[in-house]
């Protein structure tokens, strides 16, 4: 019952719940940490925080400073305390195409984000709770499709959306996106949809229900952590993508931001207050997502989620 | 612009309402028929959109590109294996494939035991001291591998001697009075590989870390009790009674991080673009079909890729299998 991380997790629906239930011993750990402990934590906090906090600090200063002295230098000269700017960040967002990379990842991220989830959820409905020749050997094929890169696709996909004359557009990503993360939606909703009460629905049979109603009004109502942890995933996953983006649109009018940074960095070259401005235009979006729903990502990581 | 934000958005709606429609229309279908064959029928139809996405996207390319392996730079005459002995051929590439193989060696067990010493450590601290410290080292995992690297580039950067070093790195170095360093062009020994791979660990020991500390709380604190009555010290308890009964979730974490580190891309791609010998298959693939349009060395490359994956799907879907009996 240790193996909390495997597939069949998703059957506890929390960390806090899995452990009172396996009689772990949570947060009453009664080994203390001594000084040595806290002294590796403490560094290793730094070490991981230090590296961002001074891209955030570069992203405010003005080139010259950004280049004639070290980030830290902020905290004791005055000078260049006063000195620290938004206009990086003006610069960025509209000298720089990053405003418009900015819209771009959106307009890429939502639909691959949201269209997917009822269509994974449609399969894992019949994957759980309908009974077909060849459930399970299409299932394993699901599980086993998990760990497959998705570099086996590009080569001949952009030979087909070059017959289409679909490179660089964006429906091209978003359909790309949406087969991608296909298995592991139906992956993740599937593992959760087998830890609803069974009984829920055989009532609902008994009253009558059909497969559609059953499955609009009960397993999907009773499905949406499980939906959101996917969502999470999958936006995180498609905002966050380079290869797919570099590879169906390339640099231009329709790139993402990470394209767009990636550009910053050749065109710009030694400018790192534009680089550093950039990259903090890419990352705050999903850092507040991953803050704000913090606790449905971790859910579906302990859910097993493995994604090729 | 606005106009790019408001077509993702009816996109959303259309796709979603679409997709709804769709499958009304589908299950109505269903319904038509005589009530034997509904029953029958219906788990396909709910099935079968989602598995056209996968075969187009996935299963169908996948063939094709194993096709293309053996096919010439633009695909249409076949050339059998040469794709494959001009890649093993060339020095270049076999530097690519040992640098690959590093990673892969390197990155994932690393992550596991940093994961697994936070977690276990953080479990030891307060309530808040355990919470803030696991943020902090989970955070990174919600930036892109670009901003990961151009954050990274930051720290390694190195103006020439002489002048003020604004990296993290060679400002430290030049408290002790040392010469600035171009850390990312150091190939002896493979340091700047080993530089790269910190980039990819920074990322994701936090993931590493969130599964280890679930399982390191789940472990029954009657097995951790009996232990210390019997004497056991801390370091005995970990390994001899803790190691064994999280065993699963580290096979769990060690795989999941192994196929990234097998593609690995983006670190590479943006801070140095495989020069300086520090190139991998990932980045090859992209320089393939990019630089050099070659699409039967692309291909075979990816076949290369498959050919690593496949242990480890059989040990996915074994493993799968293995829960589902116990469920």
């Amino acid at each position: 019952m240790t193996d909390t991380a495997t597939t069949a997790a998703a059957a506890t629906p929390t960390a806090g719940q899995r452990k009172k239930a396996a009689g772990g011993h949570g947060d009453a750990n009664p080994a203390k940490a001594g000084w040595g402990t806290r002294v590796f934590l403490i560094i290793i906090c730094l070490l991981w925080m230090v590296p961002i906090f001074g891209t955030f600090v570069t992203s405010f200063r003005p080139l010259t400073d950004a280049n004639s002295s070290g980030w830290w230098n902020v905290f004791s000269n005055p000078d260049y305390l006063g000195n620290l700017t938004f206009d990086n960040y003006v610069k960025a967002w509209e000298d720089s195409n990053m405003g418009n990379a900015f819209i771009n990842s959106l307009a890429i991220s939502l639909p691959a984000t949201f269209i997917p989830i009822l269509i994974a959820a449609f399969a894992a409905y019949a994957f759980t709770f309908m009974e077909f020749w060849g459930r399970d050997i299409l299932f394993l094929t699901i599980v086993s499709l998990l760990v497959v890169p998705n570099y086996v696709a590009f080569v001949p996909l952009l030979k087909i959306y070059g017959n289409l004359d679909m490179n660089g557009t964006f429906p091209a990503v978003w359909l790309a996106h949406i087969g991608f993360g296909m298995s592991l939606a139906i992956y993740i909703l599937r593992n959760y949809m087998a830890t609803l009460p069974k009984t829920v629905i055989e009532s609902a049979k008994i009253d009558g229900a059909s497969h559609f109603q059953t499955f609009f009004k009960l397993i999907l109502p009773m499905s949406v952590p499980a939906l959101a942890s996917f969502a999470i995933f999958q936006f995180l996953w498609v905002w966050n993508d380079l290869l797919v983006a570099l590879v169906f649109i390339g640099p231009g009018e329709n790139e993402p931001l990470t394209v767009g940074l990636t550009g910053l960095r050749t065109s710009v070259g030694q400018g790192w207050e534009l680089t550093t401005a950039g990259g903090f235009l890419t990352i705050i979006l999903p850092i507040a997502v991953f803050l704000a729903l913090q606790r449905f990502f971790v859910r579906g990581l302990t859910a097993g989620a493995v994604k090729g | 612009m606005a106009g790019k934000a408001l077509t993702a958005l009816l996109t959303v709606v259309i796709g979603i309402g679409a997709a709804l429609a769709l499958y009304w229309l589908l299950n109505k279908f269903a319904e038509i028929l005589p009530e034997r064959w509904e029953a029958r029928v219906k788990p396909y139809l709910y099935v079968a959109p989602a598995f056209l996405a996968i075969v187009l996207y996935l299963v169908y390319p996948a063939i094709l590109t194993f096709i293309n392996a053996f096919k010439d730079r633009s695909s249409t005459e076949w050339v059998g294996t040469e794709n494959f002995t001009e890649l093993f051929g060339s020095p270049q590439f076999r530097d690519t494939l040992f640098n690959t193989l590093l990673w892969i060696v390197i990155v994932p067990a690393a992550t596991v035991v940093l994961g697994l010493a936070v977690a276990t450590l953080a479990d030891r601290l307060g309530p808040t001291g355990e919470k803030v410290s696991k943020t902090v080292i989970f955070l990174p995992m919600a930036i892109s591998m670009v901003g990961a690297a151009t954050i990274w580039r930051f720290v390694y950067y190195a103006a020439p001697a002489g002048q003020p070093q604004i990296g993290l790195q060679n400002a430290v170095l030049g408290v002790f009075g040392k010469d600035p360093v171009a850390w990312l062009q150091q190939s002896q020994f493979h340091f700047n590989s080993f530089l790269l791979m910190i980039v990819l660990l920074w990322s994701q020991v936090g993931f590493a870390m969130v599964l280890l500390s679930a399982a390191v709380k789940g472990v029954p604190i009657d097995t951790l009790e009996a232990a210390r009555i019997d004497g056991a010290s801390e370091r005995q308890i970990f390994f001899k009674v803790v190691i064994p009964q999280i065993k699963g979730t580290i096979i769990t974490v060690f795989i999941t991080v192994t196929i990234g580190v097998m593609k690995i891309f983006d670190i590479v791609y943006v801070m140095t673009n495989g020069g300086f010998n520090t190139n991998v298959l990932g980045n090859e693939f992209w320089n393939q079909l990019s630089t050099n349009f070659n699409n039967g060395a692309a291909a075979a490359i990816v076949v290369i890729l498959m050919i690593a994956v496949v242990p480890i799907m059989w040990y996915q879907v074994r493993h799968f299998k293995a829960e589902e009996a116990n469920a």
